[in-house]
Order: C-alpha cells, then sequence, then structure tokens
C-alpha cells in the first residue's frame, strides 16, 4: 500500500510544469485567446516535442507507455496555466481509445504512431458531450455509434464553430451518418472501449479542473497580500481569510479521489465508473468554489476583463458539463452505492 | 502507486476481525457520560489492552504492538465497522500520548503509557480556562516552583469526564509574571490529589459530559513536568497538528456513519420513494467519508517518506466535523418527526442513537480548536496570509 507518486512522476511533472509556465505566461494565453481559432500549432508542437504527444502511446507505437496515473499529475498542470489547446483529447483520451482496440483494428497501430509524433489531432465524439472542442481542427474524429466505434477524417463531416465563454475554445456539434465502411470495431469490443473513454475524458476534465482550482486560489492569495483597504491587506481580514481556507479544502479534499480514479483506470478496477465520477464531481466542485470565492475575493477587479483571474474562471466554467454533466455523475455514484449488497464502509476504500 | 495491501497487513486485518467479532459486546455499553458506562468502558479498554490492540501503534514495551500508520488505519477500519464500543480515554491516548512519547523521559513514558493503554488511568484535559478558549495562550492557572513541587492554583474548564478520570493535563504558567506562550510548563496532576475540585458541566444530551476543574494549593512532584519548565506551550504544540487532523478522529469512524445512512436512505427510499435532494445529501456524505479516507492513505503515503505534517491538519479538522454535522442532519430528515426521539422512548427508531450523534456532532466544529481558528491556520500558515 503507497498511495503516493514516485520521485520519477514527480519529476517529470515538474519538467512539464516548468515548461509551460515559461510558455504559456497569462500575457501568451490573453495572445492566443485573441487568435482566429483560439489555439496555435505552434504551442502544439512544442508540446509535443516535449513528450506529452507520446506520454501514453504504447512502447511498440513509439510512445512512452505511461498510464493514466501519470495523466492524473500532467492535466492539474493542463489546468494549472490554463493550456489553450486539446492536446489531452488527442494523446490521452483518442490514445486511450486505440490502445483498447483489439491490436489489428483498421489503422490502430499507424494512428497511434502519427499520435507519438505529434503529427494528428483526433477528436473524440461521445453521445455524453452535445459539443466537442476544436473539432473544425481534427484530422480525423473517433466517433461513438451505438457502442461501435467509427472512425471518419475531416472532409467525410460537416461541423460548426462556435464560441464559448472560454475565449480559447472552439466547440462543435458534429454532423455525420454513420455507415459500414466508417466502422472501425462493433459493439462487442466498443462498449467496453467507450466505457473506459468516457472515463479517460472525465478524469482529463477533473484533472485540469482541479489545477485550475489551485491557480484560482493562488491568484486570489496573491491579490488580498497586495490589495490593501482600511490601511491593510484585505487578506488580514478574516472574511476573506476564511473563504480562500474553504478553497483549500476542497482542492485538498478533491486530490486524493482524482489519484484513486487514475489508479482504478490504470488498473481495470471493476468500479472504475465510481471512482471516476466522484473524481469529476469532486474536482469540478473545488473548481466551482475557487471561481465563487476567487472572484469575490478580487471585488470589482475579479469582474473585469482585465485581471487574469477571468481566463482561469471561465476556463472552470467551461469544464463543468464536458464529460457528463455533475448530475450525470452524481447518478453513476448513485447506481454504485445505493445498490443492492455493495461493498461500502470503512473495509473498502481499496478494495471492494 | 500501489492500492493493495500486502499479506502482513491482511494478516493483521483478519486477526483483528475476528477478534472482534468474538468479543464486541453484544449489547451497547452505556453512555460513557455516565459513572456506569464509564466503567464499562474502561473495562472494555482492559480487554483491548489485553490483546496488544488499545493502541496498536505504541511500542511494545509501553503497552502496544508497534504497528506502523497503515496498520493503524487498518485497525480504524475494523474497529468501526465492528460497530466496536466508542474510545472512552483518547484525550489521554491520542494528544497527552504522543507527547510524552517525543518529550517525556523514559521514567515517564513507562510510568504512565502502559497505564494509559490499559485505561488503569483515565485522562482528561486541562486546556481551557474561563478567559481562555480559543485565545489559549491566555492561560492564568499558576504553578509556582517550591523546592521539588509545584503548587497549583487556578481553574480549568471544558475538561471532558474530569468527574469520572483520574488525571489531568494541560498547561500552567510556571512564571508568574510571564505573558502568552512564554512562561508555560506542561503538567500532569492526579485528580484525587488535595486541593483538587471538580464540578461537573452538563452537555446537551444531559450528561455530566464535562466538568471544571478548581485547583487550591495543589501540590505536585516537579517530575510531573513533560518536557523543560517555561517551555510547555512548544511542547503542547509540537504534537497538536498530526493528532488533531488524524489519529484524533479517524476517517473509519465517518465512512461507518455514511454507510449507516446509505442503508437510512434505502428503507426511507423503500417506504417514501426515491427524494432527489436527500439522494444528493447521502451521495456527497458517502464521498465526503471516501474522500477523507483517501486523504489519509495520501498523508501516511507522505509521512511513512519522511514528510512533516502541520497546518494540514487543520484541514481534515474542519472537513470531518462539518461531514459528520452534515451526515446527521440528513439522517434526521429522513427520521422525519421521529427524529426527536430520545433513546428509550417507545416509538424511537434506532434506539435514538442519530439523535445522540446528532447531538454530538454539534460540538465537533467547536472543541479542539474552533473551526475558525483552523481556518485561520490554514489561511496564515498554509497561504502566508498576513496576521490580523
Amino acid at each position: 500500500m503507497d498511495f503516493t507518486f514516485t520521485e520519477d512522476q514527480l519529476a517529470f511533472k515538474e519538467a512539464i510544469s516548468r515548461f509551460l509556465k515559461t510558455e504559456v505566461p497569462p500575457e501568451v494565453l490573453r495572445d492566443i485567446c485573441d487568435t482566429e481559432e483560439g489555439s496555435t500549432s505552434e504551442l502544439r508542437q512544442k508540446m509535443a516535442e516535449q513528450g506529452l504527444a507520446a506520454l501514453s502511446v504504447p512502447e511498440n507505437q513509439g510512445g512512452l507507455g505511461m498510464d493514466d496515473t501519470a495523466w492524473s499529475l500532467l492535466t492539474q498542470e493542463l489546468g494549472y496555466y490554463a493550456i489553450p489547446d486539446s492536446m489531452a483529447d488527442t494523446a490521452y483520451v483518442a490514445s486511450g481509445l486505440l490502445t483498447a482496440l483489439p491490436e489489428g483494428t483498421q489503422q490502430r497501430e499507424q494512428l497511434l504512431e502519427m499520435i507519438a509524433e505529434g503529427s494528428i489531432r483526433i477528436a473524440v465524439v461521445h453521445g455524453v458531450n452535445p459539443l466537442v472542442v476544436d473539432l473544425h481542427l481534427a484530422d480525423k474524429a473517433l466517433v461513438e455509434h451505438e457502442g461501435e466505434v467509427h472512425l471518419v477524417s475531416r472532409e467525410q463531416f460537416d461541423c460548426e464553430r462556435n464560441t464559448s465563454i472560454d475565449s480559447s475554445r472552439r466547440v462543435s456539434r458534429l454532423n455525420f451518418s454513420a455507415s459500414s465502411a466508417s466502422k472501425i470495431a462493433g459493439a462487442d469490443d466498443g462498449s467496453g472501449v467507450w466505457a473506459e473513454t468516457l472515463n479517460r475524458g472525465a478524469l482529463a476534465v477533473a484533472g485540469k479542473s482541479l489545477g485550475l482550482a489551485q491557480r484560482m486560489l493562488d491568484l486570489s492569495v496573491d491579490y488580498a497580500i497586495q490589495r490593501k483597504q482600511f490601511g491593510k491587506p484585505i487578506g488580514s481580514f478574516q472574511a476573506v481569510k476564511h473563504k480562500l481556507a474553504d478553497v483549500v479544502g476542497g482542492i485538498e479534499t478533491a486530490k486524493p479521489t482524482l489519484y484513486r480514479a487514475a489508479y482504478a483506470l490504470a488498473n481495470g478496477d471493476a468500479r472504475a465508473d465510481l471512482y471516476v465520477s466522484h473524481a469529476k464531481l469532486a474536482c469540478c466542485q473545488a473548481a466551482m468554489v475557487a471561481a465563487r470565492h476567487g472572484i469575490q475575493v478580487h471585488g470589482a477587479m475579479g469582474y473585469t476583463w482585465e485581471a487574469d483571474l477571468q481566463m482561469f474562471m471561465k476556463r472552470a466554467w467551461a469544464l463543468q458539463a464536458s464529460w457528463g454533466t455533475a448530475e450525470f455523475h452524481r447518478q453513476r455514484v448513485a447506481d454504485d452505492i445505493l445498490a443492492d449488497g455493495v461493498a461500502i464502509g470503512p473495509q473498502y476504500t481499496f478494495e471492494g | 502507486m500501489q492500492l493493495k495491501f500486502n499479506e502482513k497487513q491482511n494478516a493483521f486485518r483478519t486477526e483483528v476481525r475476528e477478534w472482534l467479532s468474538n468479543n464486541v459486546p453484544a449489547e451497547p455499553l452505556q453512555s460513557y457520560d455516565t459513572r456506569e458506562g464509564f466503567e464499562q468502558h474502561r473495562e472494555w479498554e482492559g480487554k483491548l489492552y489485553e490483546n496488544r490492540l488499545s493502541m496498536v501503534m505504541w511500542p511494545q514495551d509501553l503497552g502496544g504492538r508497534g504497528c506502523d500508520l497503515i496498520e493503524w488505519l487498518i485497525f480504524e477500519e475494523e474497529y468501526y465497522a465492528a460497530g466496536a464500543p466508542m474510545r472512552v480515554n483518547q484525550n489521554g491516548q491520542l494528544l497527552l500520548g504522543p507527547t510524552l512519547m517525543e518529550f517525556g523521559t523514559d521514567e515517564q513514558k513507562h510510568r504512565f503509557l502502559p497505564r494509559m493503554a490499559s485505561s488503569q488511568d483515565m485522562w482528561a484535559q486541562g486546556w481551557s480556562e474561563p478567559d481562555a478558549g480559543s485565545d489559549m495562550a491566555s492561560v492564568r492557572s499558576k504553578a509556582i516552583r517550591d523546592g521539588d513541587e509545584y503548587v497549583i492554583n487556578g481553574q480549568k474548564t471544558w475538561s471532558t469526564r474530569a468527574i469520572y478520570a483520574d488525571w489531568v493535563f494541560g498547561l500552567f504558567r510556571s512564571d508568574p509574571d510571564s505573558k502568552r506562550h512564554h512562561g508555560l510548563s506542561y503538567l500532569v496532576v492526579p485528580l484525587d490529589a488535595p486541593g483538587v475540585t471538580i464540578r461537573p458541566i452538563k452537555a446537551l444530551n444531559g450528561k455530566d459530559a464535562f466538568a471544571e476543574v478548581f485547583f487550591d494549593d495543589v501540590r505536585v512532584p516537579a517530575s510531573n513536568c513533560i518536557g523543560e519548565e517555561g517551555q510547555g506551550w512548544s511542547v503542547a504544540m509540537a504534537t497538536a497538528g498530526f493528532e488533531r487532523g488524524l489519529l484524533l478522529r479517524s476517517p473509519a469512524r465517518f465512512q461507518q456513519t455514511a454507510k449507516r445512512l446509505v442503508d437510512l436512505y434505502r428503507q426511507y427510499a423503500a417506504n417514501h420513494g426515491e427524494n432527489g435532494a436527500l439522494r444528493d445529501a447521502v451521495l456527497e456524505s458517502w464521498m465526503g467519508a471516501e474522500a477523507y479516507a483517501q486523504a489519509a492513505y495520501h498523508t501516511v503515503g507522505l509521512v511513512e517518506k519522511g514528510a512533516k505534517i502541520g497546518a494540514e491538519s487543520s484541514i481534515n479538522k474542519v472537513i470531518w466535523s462539518e461531514l459528520d454535522l452534515k451526515m446527521h442532519e440528513a439522517a434526521m430528515e429522513m427520521l422525519g418527526a421521529y427524529g426527536e426521539l430520545r433513546g428509550g422512548s417507545p416509538a424511537a427508531l434506532d434506539d435514538g442513537s442519530w439523535l445522540e450523534g446528532f447531538l454530538f456532532a454539534q460540538a465537533g466544529p467547536i472543541y479542539a480548536g474552533t473551526n475558525e481558528i483552523q481556518r485561520n491556520i490554514i489561511a496564515e500558515r498554509m497561504l502566508g496570509l498576513p496576521r490580523a
């Protein structure tokens, strides 16, 4: 029993963190948000060079073969710097989906190799998400259709381009008709793969939300120390302190649930749905509380475009319903723990 | 990351589970806030001790079995899952015990710890005074050195179960001219010493759950001072964090309450149909308790790798106390009109145990440092916000 990360894992996370901090400071984030696409291929390419694209592609296909627990750390960094890019959708969610398909599935190996090289963008389209991020930029889409897996190229589907409250996000509905030509896996193989894929998508959102919560907390603490009223920093007032202390509580309660869920996914735990939904709810809630208290602590500045807080807050809001609404995930928790004869209680924290 | 227990841990779990299933009293003990119930609990603690299950983490020569923190968590899980009696001597075992381990002389350790583990000695805490609650550094009770003795005068209050206990520990001002955190000494005092008067205070449950303790020229030997004279504040604070945060209220306790709450909701839904708001409250409770348990394992993992836990413990204190309140509020809502019934009433459901828990949960955000103080600690020591 060791519920901690290895030094290697933490060192990799630190390296990525330093890289993102240098590449995407808030002023650069603002510039990228102002571009036509809300993202840039230069940043995408640099992230691939750091090993992010190849992270969980199997070693046979030129990847690093790292599992969900690594992503539980890295998605927090993507959230902390509000990275304006859908990299995790390709490198984590699509890569996980393709890896889970039987070897020899049409295009499986070559797509994985392209993911590892950073030479392809793949959008993953699942019914739980009516809107898909960066679908219009995707080279390919992996689409769920009655449990089957369909693979379509950009020229084979229509999509619109909607702008989001988060200036870096472009989201689309997919217009596409499934056919036997687009099918690469039937429902026999596909159902289990899609269940896992949904969990990966939700876990990525959870990790990003937790990182965003931490960033909003840090920004709010800085502001509360620097802003003076009544001749003192506002952070010396208990009403302000206690709000920020509650943000800490939310983050610290959510963090282990994220790691627990990642471990469950990586190890094929039969109750992975439960743990992932718990993590999604806890991390998104932590982000909502951090946003709510963050804007209050920032006062009128929090309501402006000018203060950096807004970029992180809006990302957190946009992610709330991504890969399943709160009610969707609460229902999954209920389906597990309210069922007959289920193993819950103090003896089943890890084995149940 | 490896979330499986090893063979030794599984064997320990099995041993504890079997022992508890053979030994936990079939009938619940009376409330430990009564004299009779207190003595029943002392007897139970003695039984645990005989099997080295009272303080599993303590070294063997001091009455424990030298378990590590993971084994301690396993013990707690089995203990609460078995519905075993509440631990009556925790103030001694979990607040004073670790302090003695760190600051006590060998003589003091052997004199106090085994008898504490067995509950032959029951301990009450003596931190608060009428004018020193959250502001503990303003204690005024004096302990003035006179040769080989201290002469104690003053008053302590909110001493849990002090009218039944054998000893009290706390901070006393040994330098009469000192102020605030300086000049305090950490002393242990037998409650049958001449000059000690104990006046019970009835708690919300109507029982003598705590007391005021008056000291009138009470003499104790200088060897009753834990750590150096005048260093009482740092002695008390050195071990305050970890215990307050984790050991004092282990996650298993709240996981067991959450499990009972799930059962209660299933009964409720069978009788009255599904209720979305109550369902959500139950789900939140279960998730809160699980998250606390997972956080404990994460923390223990970090501690075993050498991390020091300080102000982080204040987060735990806020989390478990507010979770406990929410769980009992949800239970009361499900019990509806029957929620108000005391145990023993003919119409009471569940022998009034949810109501007792609801009453006790009201104290959670207040004792062991109010949640306002905990939030100040989080904000100042973890976030670096300036003091007022």
